[in-house]
């Protein structure tokens, strides 16, 4: 078996053996042998691929398989992995990991909730490894769909209204994508012959410009839905507010990281000339998305309300990047995913051990935490900096990618629009400044906080499996962005 | 064949016997008024087909194995549906169709 | 060639102590904490003096040529585009080798201060590592070959100094102080990335070295006017002096640095005095010729009227402030508003005289004024509260603190053979040879200078003795050292043939006083002095009834210019409560309630037609046999 599909495989079997145990301790312990492994692979293909590359493989795609499964519709599976793949599951089995630990005391169904919580990520490893739409597709829909269970039963606040929401908004996401994509597959022979889901062939064909014009749109808004594009990006807050801590890292960390990589994948790769000629609308509203994001969390009161007002504004800069057209913004873009990634997982990880501390979320109930838990507070300042774009930690270095490569493109209209969208790191500066003076600084606001638990070794293992890429991706970005950059010749030069 | 009695006649019965029914069915509240409504729907098809396959095709059987089928059939549906019936009434103590309409929006 | 690669070393022992302090947190024990802070920066000034000895020592003997621009060190940390990428380097030039003098021994004396000022204080391990990572980001600052990389540091000096000053993070007003200064200097700091982004645009190159070469690709075009009758250059390079202002305090983004005096003593010294706000000044002369040449300096005279404004208020607003280090805080404003004027105005002459004049107060002020924030820190720490108004005679307690703070004072104002005199002279001189009106303000603010400072050493110092809980004693050898030693140079450094080692186009240049501006300079700065004399000396009603006379204007100037009040409104009224508050209002109810909307239609929809399936088989069957009766009728009369 080859690694991709390995990938897909061993979440597959700890989901088996997770139907066989009984019990918290036996359930978290499978839960975490299966995402170790599944970090280990990540990490070993990370080793591979960069070794591959270096031994002069310059192919676009690499441990490519092929497997037909549907012949009437000519289904393949088809995988292989380039550099931004590469980067993205190795950041999926950095979240998963640490959202195995970060639930280490699941008590409520605790098996079913593992299962859910690998289930997700089963189908985003499988999105991530997929070279055929159709495949694509389904794990996409393999991925959102556990989304509803996680959210509606383990989830706190109004709970079936955000994940009824969710799933529904990301539903008629999914509804634009797959006629999408059915337009991609009817247009994919048009000298007659066999139709192909396939990317790497749809991309070799010049698809006829009112063809591109129609689903270009459709596309890259049913990706946008989950990559948080205003104004589609309601269902974030609410879903991130009601889901259970480990859920909201995966959905921020990862989950939304699948809008992005598809509006590129697919909506940009394969539709270049339509996303050259309208990206400026795109531009519009992802700058809107950036700017608002920001400001929308100003005003919030409920930490993970700002939270996720602020992965609105983040993401908002993935898909910004995206339709930049250029190398450098393409780059800054998957750095982007990846730091955010990290970041807002590892934000919601905080959040989520304060609440289960203080049984609330409310900044302006806690106050003067420091004191009483150095640890949690303390890489809350750290991520707050990383978020607000602090040299040395993984926000500034995608950020400035995203910039200065933006700012490259030769249209004034764009470099105003990115002039627009860096005010927004004031504004992040400000609300992440608040919630953390509110929150961590001053005196001690309720006494009856005076002696929380400190920080368990499970916390600080999950803590530190996502501080640690932050801070190595802020300090030595370097081979990163090359592994990044090197898969992106393929992509550029369709523009 | 049938001396003197000309196709138009048998389904004219048939069709009065079918309207019959549809009366019965749609304006019956027992259950069982109903199931017999129901039947008679289904006797006048039966009769329908015997007599066309007699009149227009006496070369062919179809007609006649429809009818026997819908005897069958109708034999297994009377079956089941008073099994039904009969547990309704346990259940509710009613054989009125208006008060089993648990099965709506 | 000298081989310089260990410059490296320079800015990476202090990462080392903050690498080691900041991961053994809180286990460390504070004598150690302290140990290793202190010794990695002995080991830093060692180095650096060692660099700027054999530096400027390379040079020999012959004098009629340029000091060389060394770049021993460079890499590719991340590269953007081909021709667009972002290096890490080191650049060795007279500018950066003194900065790197002056930044290592502030910052080692402020390390060996803390350690006694610092005794006992929670978090001891934490405040040391917080100021080698200062120390760190400063002098990659410092040593930066590009401007995207003095960008990184920029940012990185921001948040240490954010963190410095929240350092008591239970105290809300430090809070609030820290959060004011990095969100301000952050406003600034936009201005800078956007100024940074249009410039590396045009010019294809983030490297100093290009960007100031005559032949380079900014300054061997024309740029053409396009907006406000200046030329794009003009515009990016007004935005980096945003940041640039931002960092140094120069009004109107100058408001973070007073509240900022809310972090420890010695922080203020370091930070708040000596290196980090002049940032700004190392700046623009760093982008010195492109400030000089594009658009015929149209960006300097910006700078220059920036830089005197400033001064002006600074000193004005010094005058009232109650509290030491605020006032000192103040000065600190109104010595860099001088920095920047000097750079301003050294525009058109050959030798750019007032660019030499800046950085050499820069260099003197770096020492006298940390002199003045750790004599200051000596007295807090005697007498545990901030205020002057509880302050008065200490000379006879603190006779170490007295001495040492009577030579900053004088050299602040400008007295012979202090060192201040020298720089403020040159500075004083530039400016005449160039704009009358910021020769005044420059003047005017000099005796201003002498009086406020005279004003703070006579009300600490003479004046009423006051009621003292405790008999004020001065700190250990740890804290007398630093003072006795940064005296020591404020005696000296006047004397040192600054514009031998340091100009704008690297050739050595002599300067002599001219001693009739001087002799005029020396006697308005006798002037203040003189008044602040009078009026303080002994406690007298005098000065509060001068205040009660003034009324408004007092008020006006005790309220700084209402200037904070006018941020506080925009950034808590309009921005959070207007538009923050607008924006999530707008997205719960406007876009969200859209979603819902859409929700409650498909709903609403659903129950007006649901009655059609009412239950009952009687009805379906009707409707059914209507739709078949309905499609009998259809084909019938369609065929």
């Amino acid at each position: 078996m080859d690694i991709l599909t390995s990938l897909v495989v061993v979440p597959v079997l700890t989901v088996l053996a997770l139907f066989f145990v009984k019990g918290l301790r036996q359930a978290r312990a499978w839960a975490a042998i299966g995402t170790g492994i599944e970090l280990l692979l990540a990490i070993w293909l990370t080793v591979w691929y960069l070794q591959l590359r270096g031994a002069g493989h310059t192919e676009e795609m690499l441990f490519m398989r092929d497997v037909l499964w549907f012949k009437s519709l000519n289904i393949h599976y088809a995988i292989g992995v380039d550099g931004i793949s590469v980067a993205l599951i190795l950041l999926t089995a950095i979240v998963l990991f640490a959202g195995v630990f970060i639930s280490w005391h699941m008590q409520e169904l605790s098996k079913e909730f593992f299962i859910s919580l690998i289930v997700l990520g089963t189908g985003v490893f499988g999105f991530f490894i997929s070279l055929d739409l159709f495949t694509m597709f389904l794990f996409y829909e393999l991925a959102v769909i556990p989304m509803y269970l996680l959210i509606g039963i383990w989830g706190t606040g109004p709970r079936e209204y955000a994940a009824m929401k969710l799933t529904l908004m990301l539903m008629a996401g999914s509804a634009f994508l797959l006629v999408g994509i059915l337009g991609l597959y009817f247009n994919s022979a048009p000298g007659g012959g066999q139709l192909t889901f396939n990317i790497l062939e749809i991309a070799r064909l010049d698809l006829p410009m009112n063809m591109q014009r129609f689903l270009f749109p459709l596309i890259f808004m049913g990706f946008g839905v989950l990559g948080a594009l205003f104004p589609f990006h309601t269902w974030s807050p609410d879903g991130h507010a009601s889901a259970p801590t480990a859920v909201s890292m995966l959905h921020a960390g990862v989950l939304m990281k699948l809008g992005g990589y598809g509006a590129f994948r697919v909506a940009m790769y394969l539709l270049p000339a339509a996303a050259a000629e309208m990206s400026w609308i795109f531009i519009i509203l992802t700058a809107i998305s950036v700017l608002y994001g920001a400001f929308g969390a100003l005003r919030q009161t409920d930490l993970k309300y700002i939270n996720a007002y602020s992965s609105v504004s983040h993401c908002g800069l993935v898909l910004f990047a995206v339709l930049m057209l250029n190398k450098t913004s393409f780059d800054g873009a998957v750095l982007q995913m990846l730091s955010h990634g990290l970041m807002t997982a590892l934000f919601f990880a905080l959040i989520g051990m304060l609440y289960e501390r203080m049984h609330t979320r409310d900044i302006y109930k806690m106050g003067g935490l420091m004191k009483v838990l150095p640890v949690i507070s303390s890489v809350y300042v750290i991520a707050g900096l990383a978020s607000l774009g602090l040299p040395g930690l993984s926000g500034f270095v995608a950020e400035m990618t995203i910039f200065v490569g933006a700012f490259q493109h030769e249209d004034l209209f764009y470099r105003i629009a990115v002039i627009g969208s860096v005010s927004a790191i004031v504004v992040t500066a400000v609300y992440i400044l608040r919630a953390v003076g509110i929150m961590l600084m001053g005196p001690l606001k309720n006494p009856a906080f005076a002696d929380l638990p400190k920080a368990a070794w499970q916390e600080r293992l999950g803590i530190l499996l996502l501080l640690v890429p932050i801070a190595g991706m802020g300090l030595f970005p370097g081979w990163l962005s090359e592994m990044i950059m090197n898969s992106l010749d393929h992509i550029v030069a369709k523009f | 064949m049938i001396e003197g009695v000309s196709i138009q006649e048998i389904m004219a019965v048939s069709v009065i016997l079918f309207f019959i029914g549809v009366y019965g069915f749609l304006t019956r509240r027992n259950l069982i008024s109903i199931l017999i409504s129901l039947d008679l729907l289904l006797n006048a098809v039966a009769l329908n087909m015997a007599a066309i396959n007699r009149y227009l095709h006496p070369d062919n059987f179809q007609g006649h194995f429809f009818a026997v089928f819908i005897i069958a059939v109708a034999a297994a549906e009377v079956a089941v549906a008073i099994a039904i019936i009969v547990d309704l009434y346990r259940l509710i103590h009613s054989v009125d169709v208006e008060e089993v309409d648990k099965l709506k929006y | 060639m000298t081989n310089f690669d260990y410059a490296l070393w320079i800015p990476l022992l202090p990462f080392l102590s903050f690498l080691i302090l900041g991961l053994s947190a809180n286990k460390i024990k504070a004598r150690a904490a302290g140990l290793t802070g202190v010794l990695s920066l002995v080991l830093a000034t060692a180095l650096s003096l060692l660099l700027a000895w054999s530096y400027f020592g390379a040079h020999g003997g012959g004098h009629e040529q340029a000091y060389a621009a060394l770049q021993p060190l460079k890499w590719v940390w991340l590269r953007f585009t081909d021709t667009l990428p972002f290096e890490m380097g080191i650049l060795l030039d007279p500018l950066s080798v003194m900065m790197l003098v002056v930044v290592t021994l502030v910052s080692l004396m402020v390390h060996i201060y803390s350690l006694g000022y610092m005794k006992g204080e929670r978090g001891f391990a934490r405040y040391y590592a917080f100021l080698s990572l200062f120390t760190f980001a400063m002098l990659g600052l410092v040593l930066a070959n590009n401007i995207f990389q003095t960008y990184f540091f920029w940012e990185l000096v921001g948040v240490s100094s954010f963190l410095l000053i929240g350092f008591y993070y239970d105290r809300p007003s430090a809070v609030a102080a820290a959060k004011k200064a990095f969100i301000v200097t952050r406003f600034a700091d936009l201005g800078f990335l956007i100024g940074i982004l249009i410039l590396s645009y045009y010019a294809g190159t983030f490297d100093f070295a290009q960007l100031n070469a005559p032949d380079g690709p900014v300054l061997s075009k024309d740029w053409a006017p396009v907006f406000g009758g200046h030329s794009l250059m003009f515009w990016a390079l007004l935005l980096i002096f945003m940041g640039a202002a931002g960092k140094s305090a120069m009004f109107p983004l100058h408001i973070w640095l007073p509240d900022a005096m809310e972090g420890p003593t010695p922080v203020s010294a370091l930070i708040h005095a000596a290196t980090m706000v002049v940032a700004g000044v190392y700046l623009v002369a760093r982008l010195f010729p492109v400030y000089e040449l594009v658009d015929y300096g149209a960006a300097l005279q910006v700078v220059a009227w920036v830089g005197a404004i400033s001064a002006l208020l600074a000193a004005i607003m010094a005058m009232v402030q109650m509290d030491i280090k605020r006032v000192l805080a103040y000065s600190t404003m109104s010595q860099i508003g001088y920095m920047m004027l000097a750079l301003g105005v050294s525009d058109g002459g050959a030798d750019a005289l007032g660019y030499t004049a800046s950085l050499f107060h820069l260099f003197t002020h770096a020492f006298f004024k940390s002199l003045l924030f750790l004599g200051a820190g000596m007295i807090i720490h005697a007498l545990h509260t901030n205020d002057l108004r509880e302050m008065g005679n200490l000379r006879k307690h603190l006779p170490w603190t007295h001495w040492t703070f009577l030579i900053a004072c004088l050299a602040i104002s400008g007295i012979p053979p202090f060192s201040g005199f020298f720089s403020k002279d040159e500075i004083l001189a530039a400016a005449r040879e160039n704009h009358f009106w910021i020769f005044a303000i420059g003047y005017f603010v000099a005796g201003l200078t002498a009086f406020y400072m005279f004003r703070l050493y006579f009300t600490i110092f003479w004046g009423r003795e006051r009621q003292y809980s405790h008999k004020p004693h001065e700190g250990g050898w740890n804290m007398k050292l630093p003072l006795a030693f940064l005296a020591l140079i404020t005696l000296v450094a006047g004397f040192i043939p600054f514009g031998e080692f340091v100009s704008a186009d690297g050739l050595p240049h002599h300067s002599a006083l001219d001693w009739k501006l001087a002799g005029s300079s020396i006697g308005i700065a006798l002037i203040g002095i003189l008044a602040a004399m009078y009026l303080y000396s002994e406690y007298k009603q005098l000065p509060s009834q001068i205040a009660r006379s003034l009324g408004p204007l007092y008020r006006l100037v005790e309220r700084k210019f209402y200037i904070d009040d006018i941020y506080a409104f925009v950034a808590k009224r309009i921005m959070i409560d207007t538009i923050g508050a607008g924006v999530a209002w707008f997205d719960r109810h406007i876009v969200d309630g859209t979603m819902n909307l859409i929700g409650r239609t498909t709903l609403r929809l659903s129950s007006a037609i649901k009655g059609v399936q009412s239950g009952q088989v009687q009805h379906y069957a009707l409707a059914f046999l209507g739709g078949a009766l309905a499609l009998a009728v259809f084909f019938f009369f369609r065929s």
